[in-house]
């Protein structure tokens, strides 16, 4: 008897054009192409679909949660956001740099 | 991913077992969801795959009542309806036991366990359904039973459980919705068709007072399922749940509830009722029921016509020449 377990694909849906691709779910199929179609059956019935992505679930390589302290932030990492830096909202400049403006120019 | 079956500790020392267990239910407590590669406790794994074996085998053995009458459904509109829920239905079974494979069994094996009677479904599929009246009765009825399970499980702590459930809870909706529609349609109608749906009703009243499983005083489980939030409710509460919500309904429809038991207790804003005989919830999901082995079978030839599918698939797959189908 042929094995009808087969294997895992990932699918991944978009909702509109310029939106991301989202995970939603796995299914079984003996190749790509098939776990297209399937994926098309189980995850499209309703919602909106422009585009469907299979990917064999063997080909990710995810991190372990068991590690997930690598994502942990030790240090300030403010410097990387925008909320990181102020600035005031008028540019008041002293007489000083006003008048050594003026002398350059 | 690590499928090997723990007994106990799984091998591990007592003081890491605790260690262990102590994190996994801090992370629960927490309200996060454990994922497949977790560390969890044998007996939460083992809890698990009962119950999302169970549930994947219902949907698939729920199909069967209702597809039966696709074909005789009364309108166009009816016949579109009842086809999409079933495919629906299917669809649920299949998602189910994805996420029951992230725990272990591999789908085929659990699909085997299902046509060889050795594991469980719902035992409201243990019975036929024997007019149209019944195809509403069930769409309304015990879909509603069905979401208020759903949704709750939907909240577990189980991740793929969680995640397949939030996405079926979305398609039950129609279900429940166009099930409620046809018995407002029977109970509006003529004297033969509100007749129908009141026996509809009187068949299928026990059955549904069962759905949610024994009551709490006779289930060993919920207790432990409670508290690794693998179940938010007991059986009994789910059933008030469902009773509060219902029987109103089914009153403001003119049908009479088959259970002269069943009271209101103003006081406690309860349903009271007497429990139904769970020997005979037992012996039905145990396939002692009415239909149990024709839907057995029914799966079982479903499955056996299905082969040569599957078959050429597979060779499609490796572009090997593909099998016609077999002529009888
Ligand atoms: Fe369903
Ligand atoms: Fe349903």
């Amino acid at each position: 008897m042929t094995d009808t377990q087969w294997k895992v694909f990932e699918v991944f849906h978009q909702q509109a054009r310029g939106e991301p691709h989202v995970h939603v779910g796995s299914i079984h199929a003996p190749d790509a192409e098939m776990a297209l179609i399937l994926a098309k059956e189980q995850y499209s019935r309703r919602q909106a679909c422009v585009n469907l992505w299979v990917v064999p679930a063997e080909a990710i390589l995810a991190t372990a949660y068991e590690n997930d302290d690598i994502f942990e932030r030790a240090t300030d990492k403010s410097y990387r956001e925008s909320w990181g830096y102020k600035t005031p909202k008028t540019i008041t400049t002293s007489d000083e740099a006003t008048k050594r403006r003026s002398d350059e120019g | 991913m690590v499928v090997a079956v723990e007994k106990n500790l799984g091998g591990l020392s007592s003081a890491e077992y605790e260690r262990r267990l102590e994190k996994f239910e801090a992370r629960i407590n927490r309200g996060e969801k454990i994922e497949p590669a977790d560390w969890m406790p044998d007996d939460y794994r083992q809890q698990l795959i009962r119950l999302i074996h169970v549930h994947a085998n219902s949907e698939i053995c729920g199909a069967l009542p209702e597809g039966r009458w696709i074909p005789h459904a009364p309108t166009f509109k009816r016949k579109l309806a009842l086809l999409a829920k079933v495919q629906d239905e299917v669809g649920h079974g299949q998602l189910l036991y994805r996420a029951a494979e992230t725990l272990g069994p591999s789908r085929e094996q659990m699909i085997e366990d299902l046509i060889s009677g050795k594991s469980k479904f719902s035992n409201v599929f243990h019975y036929p359904a024997e007019t149209w009246a019944d195809v509403a009765i069930i769409a309304w009825l015990i879909d509603a039973a069905a979401i208020i399970n759903q949704t709750m499980m939907a909240e577990g702590s189980y991740g793929p459980y969680a995640r397949a459930l939030k996405r079926i809870c979305y398609e039950e909706a129609f279900h429940m919705k166009h099930g409620y529609e046809m018995c407002v349609v029977l109970a509006n109608g003529t004297k033969v068709q509100r007749d129908m749906l009141q026996d509809a009703l009187n068949r299928w009243w026990t059955p549904i007072m069962m759905f949610h499983g024994p009551s709490d005083k006779e289930s060993k489980h919920t207790a432990q399922l409670v508290r690794w939030k693998v179940k938010l409710k007991t059986n009994d509460e789910q059933r008030q749940q469902f009773l509060k919500q219902f029987v109103p309904k089914m009153l403001d429809l003119g049908m009479k509830i088959p259970d002269k038991s069943l009271r209101y207790d103003k006081a406690s804003d309860t349903w009271l009722y007497d429990d139904p005989d769970w020997n005979e919830f037992k012996k039905v999901v145990n396939n002692g029921g009415p239909v149990s082995q024709e839907r057995v079978e029914a799966r079982r030839l479903a499955h056996r016509d299905g082969q040569w599918v599957r078959e050429a698939l597979a060779a499609a797959a490796e572009r090997k020449p593909v099998p016609m189908p077999p002529t009888n």
